[in-house]
């Protein structure tokens, strides 16, 4: 039915004695949304980090698109076709919105230093094209009027927008998301999970995503993993991992339980 | 009604003088700047300070020297096979001394640095022999240019035009296009350019042939304008060109240009108005350096950085 996009076998990652991430076993077809859950520190991040080239693994494989990608370089993984934001946001500071969805744009321009170098037509045909391109997209998340501030002077929620906007300029099949609703109130987080949602259908693109509050994603994942101490102990539909009980016992704790 | 005209000519006989420092503060200043821009590049990638930047500029300087003296090159392909080559050292620089201690402390890279300053002056007095070279100055080069009542030598000139349409070219390469933008973003975050496919080692790489290329550059002028050679004729105008780009605010390359004439203009004027300290131009520098730090520690044209969580 659906192809697998990412999968990974058997992904652990230590730091000393310290396991952050145990025997992880996903598996994303395309176009779904997948979200990665879990209580601070459960190793949700370490995990994106691993799948993004940022750690190379203690254990096991990642696997996009049934090429094993394990250990390969951050740029390298991305220029395949992945991209990510992250949790605490990490725009270019001191460069303007264009130009921090111009750096994903780099892969998209091919040439050499020599032809940038030399200024020729075909070089500055596709730098046009890149700046066209990224117009387009922030065009998309209503920053057009933006475009020549600094990125790190908009306000919070718009610079989670940009994150966004600047990995889809490299052009991903696979995004990944860290907490895009961070630091945002219900309302607003749930004008994210839409915005994700459009995104998915208008980029044909394939999502994971980490949330830490549950009840953001429940509405917009297709299915989740929940991570406790690095160990995957549910997954399945937003339905079944409401009820687990193992995941209302480590994850939402007795509070949010009771709450629900 | 002898004495106005005569005041009046005394008074354009130091205006002359003045204009003649001036050409020459320029030239001295450019060429600062060019060699302080490899500097500052460098440590706005790398946040590391090239201890062998000066050294790499020797190098150009002697590289020119044999295409001609001993190849009979004509003065414009020693050049330009000179600041190929250097640029190209300077990339193989980084690859053997730097790239592998990336992930190392600070200060390891840091030493790794002062080491291979070291070796490369010590390696040019066993291949070039430690005897200071004549070089032969190229005839547009060494030929006195009279514009009015100032004369000046074509290579005075010639350093300060060509740092400009450098300086230019380079804000371009580094505004303008996407491997500028790339240097940005590695400057400010290097995983996170990463993650957004920028090859990091490609852009270390542009940044150090870039730099050894400017000082390639820097060092021919130097050689023309001083024609003698030695293999340490890169320590002080390495070590100064560093004050310099840490005066103009290192990592910011308007900075280091500002710097360098700043120094350059400084260290001119003072001995043509104090003539008796001229003894002391290279502590000027120093002087200079601690003023500006006390006054404003991230240099004239530096930004406060703010932390990285």
């Amino acid at each position: 039915m659906t192809d697998i996009v990412l999968s990974t076998k058997g992904l652990s990652m230590r730091f000393g004695g310290l396991t952050a991430v145990s025997d992880l076993n996903i598996s994303i077809g395309k176009n779904e949304i997948v979200g990665l859950i879990g209580p601070n520190g459960a190793g949700k991040t370490t995990a994106f980090n691993v799948i993004t080239g940022m750690y190379r693994p203690s254990a096991g494989q990642v696997f996009y698109r049934d090429k094993d990608i394990t250990g390969s370089k951050p740029h390298v993984i991305t220029e395949k076709g992945i991209a990510r934001t992250f949790q605490n946001i990490r725009l270019f500071r001191s460069m303007t919105v264009l130009e921090n969805v111009l750096v994903g744009c780099n892969l998209s321009i091919s040439s050499g230093l020599f032809s940038a170098t030399l200024n020729l037509p075909a070089y500055r045909k596709k730098e046009a094209a890149a700046r066209e391109f990224a117009m387009a997209l922030l065009d998309k998340v209503g920053l057009t009027e933006a475009a020549g501030k600094e990125a790190t002077s908009l306000p919070y929620g718009q610079q989670r927008r940009l994150e966004i906007v600047r990995a889809l300029a490299t052009h991903p099949a696979l995004l990944l998301l860290d907490e895009p609703a961070a630091g945002m109130n219900p309302q607003e987080s749930l004008e994210l999970m839409a915005f994700i949602h459009t995104l998915r259908d208008e980029f044909d693109l394939t999502i994971f995503l980490i949330e830490h509050h549950m009840q953001v994603v429940m509405g917009v994942c297709d299915h989740m993993y929940v991570l406790d101490y690095g160990i995957t102990i549910a997954h399945g539909d937003p339905a079944s991992i409401q009820k687990d009980p193992k995941v209302i016992e480590a994850y939402l704790g007795v509070d949010d339980a009771g709450n629900k | 009604m002898q004495v106005p005209a005569f005041e009046w000519i005394k008074n354009l006989m130091t205006f002359t003088l003045f204009l003649q420092h001036i050409v020459n503060a320029l030239s001295l200043g450019s060429l600062y700047a060019l060699l302080a821009i490899g500097y500052t590049m460098v440590y706005g990638i790398l946040r590391l300070i090239n201890f062998a930047h000066g050294d790499i500029f020797m190098i150009g300087a002697y590289v020119a020297f044999y295409g001609t003296a001993l190849f009979v090159l004509p003065w414009w392909a020693s050049l330009l096979i000179s600041i190929v080559f250097t640029a190209l050292f300077g990339i193989g620089l980084e690859r053997v001394a730097y790239k592998p201690l990336r992930d190392s402390p600070r200060i390891s890279i840091m030493i790794s640095a002062i080491g291979a300053s070291f070796l490369l002056e010590n390696l040019a007095v066993l291949i070039f022999g430690g005897r200071p070279k004549g070089v032969e100055v190229p005839k547009v080069m060494g030929q006195v240019l009279n514009i009015g009542s100032v004369s000046f030598l074509g290579v005075s000139l010639f350093i300060p035009i060509i740092t400009f349409g450098l300086f230019v070219l380079l804000m371009w390469i580094v505004n303008g296009t996407k491997t500028g933008i790339a240097m940005r973003a590695v400057s400010t975050d290097i995983e996170t350019s990463r993650l957004m496919g920028i090859d990091v080692n490609r852009v270390v790489s542009f940044t150090f042939g870039l730099g050894s290329l400017l000082a390639a550059f820097g060092g021919i002028m130097w050689s023309y304008k001083y024609p003698q050679l030695n293999p340490l004729m890169g320590v002080m105008p390495g070590l100064k060109c560093f004050i310099a780009a840490v005066i103009g605010g290192i990592g910011n390359i308007g900075g280091a240009v500002l710097g360098g004439l700043l120094l350059g203009i400084i260290e001119i004027m003072i001995v043509a108005f104090f003539p008796t300290l001229s003894g002391y131009r290279d502590a000027f520098a120093f002087i200079l350096l601690i003023i500006v730090l006390l006054v404003k520690p991230t240099g004239l044209l530096g930004k406060r950085q703010a932390e990285k969580v």
